[in-house]
């Protein structure tokens, strides 16, 4: 311990001081945070990748042996796979379409002052805070169960035919649904991201005669441009797990209807007990996950130096 | 001109946020309904707390309610013993490699979780760790623990180096420093971490769904099991589900401001 104390004062962040005098107390504070990650990233990983390229089912121990690019193969052969892969981009697609531009339009919406905004806030982002299986239950019976959900009801006192949202429209209710959940937090960080934009250069744009069509595409929308961005980028990586939501409403169907790639690597894993077929999905995921990863860390990287 | 602006801005204003709401607070109204009330949509009936009576009495819900307790908190300690020793070291004696180590510890957290479902299951498995709550505090320890390291590097930063400065030269020891005035410094923003990660475990629902079944299950894993046909009870559900939900929905309240920094992980302020 004496020799931390005996150190010459030490600066915040740039400091020359402390960049000479690596000692192993230092290491040691930073170590267990980054052995335990260095774990957790590698060893799972590693497996996955090596479970992806042997047969390996546990419900036949007899398969064993190095498979190649097999378990790809069946995988991509597989009737529910494109449909996996089709059905995991159109509900990131809409989520992430809906979030935008409706959070977007809600941030403009809340900057400004009316009665009872900060209470009005704490409803918005409400949702973001229910666990998923809540979410999705809530959703499923009392919203819009066919009999005694509350849009059938409103249908009925229309005297319109009341309609079987899971049955007929699978896909378009878990879209309602993560969407739902998912809104509040685009909100939260682009209506966070636009107080600090300057009032003084929206006065500038009114003077010049600006309406409100141009002072939302040339001053706010440009503003907005890097929050968007991090609101995509965190969504993708989030909206590429969804599970629960599928788990405690439809279990993937009807058919394959609701299989997302996260889905249908549990029903090959865990389900089937398939563990090369579903290792080769996983491993999908992660692709498809380090591609947007790649930008947000990049533009991470940017936001430290500009520190 | 410019009141009527702000009326209807605020109307629909208000407008959205019921609707955003309304799921919730139809929730929390079923929760005090008899459960042949709960079929009907009527707003006006006679409360009672017999689904609570019930959920408590037919299921093992206190047992449920506590593996959250456990796992959320636990999860968070943990996350602070690996996080704080690190976040110190990283804001107060950075090296050049500081700024890479900070980036990489976030990008574990861009792997989708289902990309290692199956090995982990396997480990789980061999362990002896499926349904049990070591084995779900682990799991959530190492995915909040780029937040928590984020989150408490950026608190440090904001503390002035000055203030440790002047007491170590006033004399004060190593501890007297860290517990007489940087503790207090960062208290307030690592409190608002802690709420974070509590929140994120509570709600996590992948792992609890996979990992565990009866006895280790958390409240999400927990509500899950009313998804099938015959656990199709609303006013129970209803009551189950509120109080899983209200507590953290008034951490969450509490810690709006820190959340945007949390998720973001600064990217946004």
């Amino acid at each position: 311990m004496s020799v931390a104390t005996q150190q010459p004062v030490v600066g915040p962040v740039g400091a020359p001081a402390s960049a000479e005098k690596p000692n192993l107390l230092m290491a040691l504070l930073e170590a267990p945070s980054i052995i335990a990650l260095l774990l957790w990233m590698i060893v799972p990983l590693a497996m996955t990748i090596y479970f992806s390229f042997i047969r390996y089912s546990l419900l036949n121990p007899d398969i064993s042996g190095f498979a190649g690019i097999e378990n790809y193969q069946f995988l991509t052969e597989d009737e529910s796979f494109w449909p996996a892969i089709i059905n995991t981009v159109l509900l990131m697609g809409a989520v992430l379409i809906i979030t935008i531009v409706v959070g977007t339009l809600l941030a403009v919406l809340y900057d400004r002052e009316f009665f009872g905004k900060n209470v009005a806030t704490l409803l918005v982002i409400a949702p973001f805070f229910v666990m998923p299986t809540v979410s999705a239950l809530i959703w499923k019976n009392f919203i819009m169960h066919p009999v005694y959900g509350l849009i059938a009801f409103v249908l009925h006192k229309l005297g319109l035919p009341a309609v079987d949202w899971f049955g007929d429209y699978p896909l378009i209710s878990i879209i309602i649904i993560v969407s739902w959940e998912w809104l509040p937090f685009a909100f939260l960080i682009l209506f966070t991201s636009l107080k600090s934009l300057d009032q003084e250069q929206k006065e500038a744009a009114s003077i010049d005669g600006a309406n409100a069509f141009q002072l939302f595409f040339f001053i706010i929308v440009p503003h907005l441009q890097r929050a968007i961005g991090v609101v995509v980028m965190i969504e993708t990586i989030f909206l590429l797990s969804i599970f629960a939501e599928i788990y405690t409403t439809t279990s993937g169907g009807p058919g394959h209807a609701t299989t997302n790639l996260a889905f249908l690597v549990y029903s090959l894993g865990i389900q089937q007990f398939n563990v090369g077929i579903a290792s080769a999905g996983g491993i999908l995921a992660v692709i498809l996950a380090n591609i947007v990863a790649y930008f947000l860390v990049k533009m991470l990287a940017q936001n430290l130096k500009g520190r | 001109m410019k009141k009527y602006g702000t009326l209807i801005f605020g109307i629909v204003g208000w407008v959205i946020a019921l609707i955003m709401f309304f799921p919730i607070f139809w929730m929390a109204i079923t929760a005090f309904k008899t459960e042949q009330g709960a079929y009907s949509p009527d707003l006006i009936f006679v409360p009672t707390l017999e689904s609570f009576k019930d959920v408590f009495a037919r299921s093992n819900y206190l047992l449920f309610v506590m593996n959250s307790i456990y796992v959320s908190i636990g999860s968070t300690l943990v996350c602070f013993l690996f996080a704080i020793p690190a976040a110190y070291k990283m804001s107060f004696f950075p090296t050049p490699k500081t700024q890479g180590r900070l980036l990489w510890m976030l990008s574990t957290k861009m792997m989708p979780a289902v990309g290692v479902l199956v090995p982990i299951y396997l480990l789980f498995r061999s362990f002896g760790l499926l349904d049990n709550l070591f084995g779900l505090i682990v799991i959530y320890t190492l995915m909040n623990l780029p937040i928590a390291v984020w989150m408490s590097y950026t608190y440090f930063c904001e503390i002035p180096a000055a203030i440790l400065e002047a007491g170590r030269i006033d004399g004060a020891t190593l501890w007297e420093e860290l517990w007489y005035l940087l503790r207090p410094m960062c208290l307030p923003g690592l409190s608002s971490t802690g709420l974070i990660l509590i929140i994120f475990a509570w709600n996590e629902a992948f792992w609890s769904i996979n990992l565990t079944s009866a006895n280790a299950a958390p409240l999400t894993a927990f509500i899950a099991s009313y998804s099938s046909p015959e656990g199709l009870f609303w006013a129970k559900l209803s009551a189950a589900s509120l109080l899983a939900v209200a507590p953290i929905m008034v951490l969450g309240w509490l810690t709006q401001k820190q959340l945007v920094q949390g998720l973001t992980f600064g990217a946004v302020k």
